[in-house]
């Protein structure tokens, strides 16, 4: 299987996507003049720059799907999306419902997100809970290139508007992606690994730290499951449950700041569907109710880190697997 | 009620305002009673209903805002259905969702209202570019805004785009010299809206909004001109909101004198008074479209009284698509 990076598979994905259906078009600040093999192959109405204005950039998109046409725009930076949100979560998210069924909103938002640049607070902000508490949307961040292609298929063929984060630190990440037709389905989590004595719940770049912090746990006689979320918005609860019935122990990983995070939300739905099985509390591992540093070291610090999800998940196993 | 690229007769245009000012009427009743809130009427402004969209084709889109009922109806809206989305009923366009604020009608070619002010501007040029990638489509999309709306950024936002896209928009800005509770003059530097439209590069008009042929003319030249050229296009008209921001508002904070100016130049009188002047209507014949429009709007009340409200599982559909 052909190795790509994550910026590749993204790409390909958009270029395939566009072959397929005339109706997928991409535009946003700079979008025409970094992706001029786009334009080359697909056109300049369908490829295009726009003016600086995230809101009007975001609006088009919606007004487009509601009309038949399928866009990808580009919104550059997480935080940039604050100047959208009037168009996503009013607009896109809501005149379906309130129109009684008569639209539907395909389109596709992209933004990159977290720490990896060390450029400070207006740069780096994980804003997905946001969208995952607005009615409508649909939240997508992956972790490897392979779904990175698969995902962003998967939401530009979507009747839905769908956010698809991309997490910054991994773009130059490579992988093995299938090439040609590879979808991933919205909403279904994916095991990367099991394990019986403690299930590690996480998406973007803390996955992969949860894989690292698994392999040291599992040097020290601790069997750890790892379960990559994918989507966040459907978020495939029945993973979820099933791998907390089976461990008993859950630790919830990511970037984002803690307080009603995603991380919340998965601690509430083990405690409500699986609370009999569990040997311990569920623990939250999170970024801190902090903007983002720019430092290196301090950015560092932000986001939580294999050792820390080792000592996490000890702790909830205790004494017992020490021997 | 037909649309058609003919202009339509005087009488037409008289009839569609009458509809719209009884429509209206029904609903501050209606709302008197506590059963329609967050009614905006457009009472003062329906020339720029009637004389616009009886300027469009059915080709062509509209997107209005919270007070849009003069727009859908001068589109051939079913009154009936409309007050029964007012009324939260499950025949109503919009299932009983939306409610008076934001009614849409996609079988009508009115599409994505919306209630944030500007929010229709945002909409805009995406329902034009599709329109202008879809092979034979010569549609335009009208879009019509307060001169609030023209205060919030993505207004010039909306207008910059779809002048270096050359999207086919007519911006309709009714301004009525009201933002809610605040007059125009503590808002903006000038008086007429056009200014800013015209720095964006537009071509924009004023023209007198009560004069419903005087609008119908504008509209339908600058629609001509948006279909042959592709650019968008502005037109503002001036006109004044002679009942409250909402019902009910009893419009302490309005100088009366301002008020009643403009109360002088009703539009349905105005139009009426010149027909009669030059003896194309009567008495008998005005008598006449105010019992057909009564009769319209006493059948929709009755039959958004009878219809039902939506079964309670409506409350989970229409989410995703
Ligand atoms: C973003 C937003 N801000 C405020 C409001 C509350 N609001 C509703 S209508 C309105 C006045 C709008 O004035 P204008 O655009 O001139 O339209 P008009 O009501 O005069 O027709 C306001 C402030 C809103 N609906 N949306």
């Amino acid at each position: 299987m052909p190795v790509i990076t994550v910026n590749d598979a993204i790409s390909q994905a958009i270029a395939e996507e566009m072959r397929r259906d005339p109706s997928v078009l991409m535009f946003g600040e700079g979008v025409a003049t970094k992706r001029r093999e786009l334009v080359a192959e697909f056109g300049a109405a369908r490829v295009r720059n726009t003016p600086l204005a995230e809101g009007i950039i975001a609006g088009t998109a919606v007004g487009a799907a509601a009309s038949g046409l399928r866009p990808i725009v580009d919104l550059l930076f997480a935080p940039f999306l604050c100047f959208a949100m009037d168009e996503i979560v009013n607009s896109a998210g809501k005149l379906r419902y309130m129109s009684g069924g008569q639209f539907k909103f395909p389109m596709v938002v992209l933004a990159m997100s977290g720490a990896g640049w060390t450029v400070g607070a207006q740069h780096n902000h994980n804003v997905e809970a946001w969208f995952v508490h607005s009615p409508g949307l649909k939240v997508v961040m992956p972790s490897s290139a392979a779904d990175f292609k698969g995902l962003l298929k998967a939401a530009i063929r979507d009747d839905n508007p769908v956010l698809f984060f991309m997490d910054l630190a991994l773009g130059y990440q490579s992988g093995e992606v299938p090439a040609g037709e590879h979808l991933v389905p919205l909403g279904r989590a994916a095991t990367l690994r099991e394990g019986r004595d403690v299930t590690l719940v996480s998406y973007a770049k803390t996955v992969h730290y949860c894989v690292a912090a698994a392999e040291t746990l599992a040097g020290q006689g601790i069997s750890a499951e790892v379960i990559d979320l994918r989507s966040l918005k459907p978020l495939d609860e029945a993973a979820i449950l099933a791998s907390a019935r089976r461990t008993g122990r859950v630790v919830v990983v990511h970037e984002a700041s803690r307080l009603c995070g995603v991380g919340a939300e998965v601690a509430a739905l083990v405690a409500e569907h699986a609370f009999d099985a569990l040997q311990a509390p569920v623990r939250r591992l999170t970024g801190p109710d902090t903007p983002a540093p720019s430092s290196w070291p301090l950015e560092q610090a932000f986001v939580p880190q294999a050792d820390a999800i080792v000592a996490a998940a000890r702790e909830l196993v205790g004494a017992r697997a020490y021997a | 009620m037909q649309h058609s690229e003919q202009a339509p007769s005087p009488l037409a245009l008289l009839e569609t305002m009458m509809l719209i000012r009884a429509y209206e009427e029904a609903l501050v009743g209606i709302a008197a009673g506590g059963n329609a809130p967050g009614t905006c009427t457009s009472v003062g402004q329906e020339a720029a209903a009637a004389g616009v969209v009886r300027a469009l084709t059915p080709r062509d889109r509209i997107l209005t805002n919270h007070r849009s009922a003069g727009h859908l109806l001068a589109r051939g809206a079913d009154p009936g259905r409309m007050i029964a989305e007012v009324l939260g009923k499950r025949t109503g366009y919009c299932k009983g969702k939306s409610g008076s604020l934001h009614i849409s009608a996609a079988e009508l070619g009115a599409v994505l209202t919306s209630t944030i002010v500007g929010g229709e501007l945002s909409l805009a040029p995406g329902v034009a570019l599709a329109r202008t990638m879809t092979p034979g489509d010569d549609g335009i999309v009208a879009t019509f805004f307060g001169d609030g709306a023209a205060c919030e950024g993505v207004f010039h936002e909306s207008l910059n785009l779809a002048v270096v896209w050359k999207l086919p928009i007519l911006y309709v800005c009714e301004n009525n010299e009201w933002q809610a509770f605040v007059h125009r003059r503590e808002t903006m530097p000038m008086v007429h809206v056009r200014d800013w439209a015209a720095a964006h590069g537009l071509v924009a008009e004023t023209v007198d909004g009560n004069d419903a042929e005087a609008v119908h003319a504008a509209a339908a030249r600058l629609a001509a001109r948006i279909r042959a050229t592709g650019e968008p296009a502005f037109l503002e008209t001036l006109t004044y909101r002679t009942r409250g921001h909402y019902e009910p508002d009893d419009q302490f904070y309005v100088d009366p004198a301002e008020l009643a100016a403009w109360q002088a130049r009703d539009p349905i009188e105005l139009l009426a008074n010149r027909l009669r002047a030059d003896g194309r209507l009567d008495d008998a014949r005005l008598a006449q479209i105010r019992a057909r429009v009564a009769a319209v709007i006493d059948e929709a009340v009755a039959f958004a009284n009878a219809s039902p409200y939506p079964e309670t599982a409506e409350l989970f559909t229409d989410v995703y698509a």
